[in-house]
């Protein structure tokens, strides 16, 4: 009952974000307001433990929710036919930069943090 | 025979189809990488994704019927972002000690991630549409749809590259880290949640609970500093 009553919160701060965002033309999209909108809600202890449910179950199957995205990937075989190499060496590129500059950056400002 | 062919037409033609294959391919695929101890080229979304778009290929069934039906877990994306708030919440104390710290990184490596994508994408002649896709795919992939649509990309395509992105963190991070010396799985996870977003994070979950949280808490800043600041950048350049 707690993951379905977490569910309902879930919506209901996404509902409200998405109608912030047409409302107000906010550059930000509707779900991230919601993220803002529940993280202020998590201050009232009633909110906590369905949120905690929800999320979780959410957040565990995570890498699932991606895949019918990334099936879409056969729709742009004309775009990759032409592109294809030169998209994959930018994002394996770009990625491993990122990444490296995050992991470095954050260990560099965080002395106390022996590894 | 010819009511096999019947039985298919109908069946494929339903959303029950998109969302039984998509369900029960990743299920399989989940087995065979629990069963290969997680190996990270064994990646479930990353065969998942093969396995789907190579029999829907081979059977001549249209992406657009397959996602009738697995639009139903495609729409959880959006709660799974505000459903971020979680981990965001649970790590707030530590978030505020070491708030510096942690808004410095996840600004410096998600900048640096999107203005290399541009600037290698440029480099090698992509595009400009392409190249304004490429930017948001280190955000999770429905930010990132939204935010190429604000800076002249393609959504539906930089859904797919932030897929890629994910994949390409998911797969390849742990040789990276090692290679480079970061040892700390806190640091690890947050780098991961940072650049390769919610198919890293679930990576980096599997891995550790510790950098499970730090990506989930990397992945909720990026989607708020890149939904935030990416538009912005656009119009200002």
């Amino acid at each position: 009952m707690d993951s379905l009553k977490g569910l309902a919160w879930l919506l209901a701060a996404q509902s409200l974000g998405e109608g912030i965002a047409r409302l107000t033309h906010a550059p930000l999209p509707g779900p991230v307001i919601g993220l803002v909108i529940l993280l202020l809600a998590l201050n009232f202890s009633f909110v906590q433990a369905p949120v905690q449910a929800a999320a979780e179950a959410l957040l565990t199957h995570l890498s699932l929710l991606f895949v019918p995205v990334g099936v879409g990937v056969m729709v742009h075989t004309g775009l990759i036919a032409e592109y294809g190499v030169r998209m994959l060496v930018v994002i394996v590129l770009a990625t491993w930069i990122g990444l490296a500059v995050t992991a470095l950056a954050l260990r560099a400002f965080t002395p106390a943090d022996k590894d | 025979m010819q009511n096999f062919v019947e039985l298919w037409v109908y069946l494929s033609a339903t959303p029950l189809f998109g969302l039984t294959a998509t369900i029960v391919t990743y299920v399989l695929a989940q087995t065979v990488y629990l069963r290969l101890n997680q190996a990270p080229w064994a990646n479930p979304v990353l065969w998942a994704v093969l396995v789907l778009a190579a029999l829907l290929t081979a059977s001549g069934t249209p992406y657009p019927t397959y996602f009738a039906g697995a639009q139903f877990i495609h729409f959880l994306l959006g709660p799974a972002v505000v459903a971020l708030a979680w981990p965001l919440w649970q790590r707030r104390l530590e978030v505020r000690r070491r708030a510096g710290a942690i808004l410095l990184a996840a600004l410096l490596g998600g900048s640096v991630a999107a203005i290399s994508a541009v600037g290698i994408g440029y480099a090698l002649g992509l595009p400009t549409e392409v190249i304004m896709s490429l930017a948001p795919k280190s955000v999770t992939a429905p930010v990132a749809m939204g935010v190429a649509e604000k800076i002249g990309g393609i959504p539906a395509l930089a859904a797919v590259f932030a897929v890629l992105t994910g994949l390409v963190g998911a797969v390849s991070a742990k040789y990276l880290f090692d290679v480079l010396g970061i040892h700390s799985l806190a640091t690890r996870g947050f780098a991961l949640g940072t650049a390769a977003h919610g198919i890293g994070a679930a990576r980096a979950l599997q891995v550790n609970a510790d950098a499970g949280a730090y990506a989930g808490l990397a992945l909720g800043l990026q989607v708020l500093l890149a939904s935030f600041l990416m538009p912005l950048a656009y119009r200002l350049f």
